[in-house]
């Protein structure tokens, strides 16, 4: 069931391409934007760069949550799982799985390469795709709770902004801070580390959590 | 003498019960006001080393005290009505969150003008700072999307969940800003106190801290009886108060 749902939210996502490059495209641009707004120093753009990615990473995978569930609401399918034997929580995480794959991935393939933009030091490009691989799934797992919640509201695309980023924070803050931490030659593990508990925790708690919050918005 | 608690958890008998409750904590609040704000900035001494500015402490602790103890009743009220399915549990959530939303923002203001004359700047990212606000952003995202959903049952469970995983993100969160904070070396000025209050002082704040309490029950109850009237006004409970013209 679990890899049915990945296999089938993959066959759907590739079927629609422009929807994961519309995600990644919006990731790239706000990096650019950066430098464009605050000047061409080096030396700024390379403090600036972890917190700009990390950022621009956030709102890229929160911008696209909204394909989480809302299409297989739409058709009707949702209510079809809901009503299926199979546990919700697992169908979630596969659907969370699924959307970071689309959108997470790409971002930390990218990452990398806007790191070059900004001048980072290799040692920092490493960290810096490390964490995203790390974080970007707390990302999905966190924002399916905020999609299950505004699915089918007006305006809802602008609320899962208000309920989600702040729980984004501490992913940021570690993530962010990870790079920061090897560019002043410290030690990143402890960053990494958290992040990675973080992903753990998330991935025990966030499906449950987001199945609930599914059977309140259809019921 | 037995008390049948489960008769409050009936909105109609809650109704009655906290329209009786609601003088009583407000003439406490009232009192407790005058006389946390007469020790506050008659009794207490001036502190020698922040002169008179210190005093905002009288508004400032209590307000974000009250900021944090508000959202865990509030998540704790929303997981009841989740849990138990108790419509009353879950209309107190929502009538809270106004309140604790409030006193998050007073504790931000007071503590902008607390800072200027301090430390000489309106803000810093320091670790306590940093969490009030995200705080305030919790509030107002479960406010938002109770209001953004017509339904009043699925508003109050959405609300819930969204509280509960606050509540467990609030740790959380307030360490790593706390980390993120010394990580970053910091601003030079810390909020810190010295451990040394004069007792005066000591009083003075808890006083208020008593005051916002009893103040945030008097104003919840209020609110919570405009919500019961509002969720109810179909019921025969409510058209006989209509009736008799008690509303």
């Amino acid at each position: 069931m679990f890899f049915w749902i990945v296999q089938r939210d993959l066959l759907l996502a590739m079927r629609r391409r422009s929807d994961v490059l519309t995600t990644l495209f919006f990731f790239v641009i706000v990096v650019s934007l950066f430098p464009l707004s605050v000047g061409p120093e080096m030396n700024m753009l390379r403090m600036m760069a972890p917190g700009v990615v990390w950022v621009a990473a956030l709102l890229a995978s929160m911008l696209s949550l909204g394909r989480l569930f809302s299409n297989d609401y739409l058709d009707g399918t949702l209510e079809q799982m809901l009503l299926s034997s199979q546990s919700l929580s697992i169908l979630v995480l596969g659907k969370a799985l699924a959307h970071w794959l689309v959108t997470g991935v790409p971002l930390v393939l990218m990452a990398p390469v806007l790191g070059i933009q900004y001048d980072l030091p290799v040692d920092a490009l490493f960290v810096l795709t490390t964490s995203l691989l790390l974080g970007t799934p707390v990302l999905s797992l966190i924002g399916a709770i905020g999609a299950a919640l505004t699915l089918g509201l007006r305006g809802g695309g602008v609320l899962v902004s208000l309920l989600v980023l702040p729980l984004y924070i501490p992913v940021l803050i570690f993530g962010a801070g990870s790079v920061e931490a090897d560019m002043a030659g410290l030690d990143y593990d402890a960053h990494l580390s958290l992040l990675g508990a973080f992903l753990l925790v998330s991935i025990v708690f966030a499906p449950w959590a987001a199945a609930s919050s599914l059977r309140v918005s259809m019921e | 003498m037995a008390i049948n608690w489960y008769k409050y958890a009936s909105p109609a008998s809650f109704y009655s019960l906290a329209g009786r409750m609601i003088p009583f904590f407000a003439i406490l609040a009232f009192g407790l006001l005058v006389a946390g704000l007469y020790i506050g900035f008659f009794v207490a001494p001036t502190d020698f080393q922040q002169g008179e500015a210190y005093r905002i402490i009288f508004i400032h602790v209590p307000a974000a005290w009250m900021s944090m103890f508000l959202y865990v009743v509030m998540a704790l009220w929303a997981g009841i009505g989740l849990a138990f399915n108790t419509r009353l549990s879950s209309m107190m959530a929502t009538a809270i969150a106004p309140t604790g939303a409030m006193f998050t923002f007073v504790a931000l203001w007071t503590g902008s003008l607390w800072g200027k004359p301090m430390w000489g700047t309106w803000w810093v990212w320091d670790a306590r700072l940093t969490s009030e606000l995200i705080l305030l952003f919790l509030y107002i995202g479960f406010m938002s999307l109770q209001a953004a959903i017509d339904d009043p049952r699925r508003a109050d469970k959405a609300g819930a969940i969204i509280a509960l995983v606050g509540v467990i993100n609030i740790p959380i969160i307030y360490f790593s800003v706390q980390w993120w904070n010394t990580l970053h070396q910091g601003a030079s000025v810390s909020v810190t106190q010295a451990p040394t209050m004069a007792s005066t002082m000591l009083t003075g704040m808890m006083v208020m801290v008593f005051a916002a309490w009893m103040y945030a029950i008097a104003v919840i109850l209020k609110r919570v009886r405009v919500i019961i009237l509002e969720r109810e006004r179909h019921t025969a409970w409510v058209s006989e108060l209509n009736e008799r013209g008690a509303l």
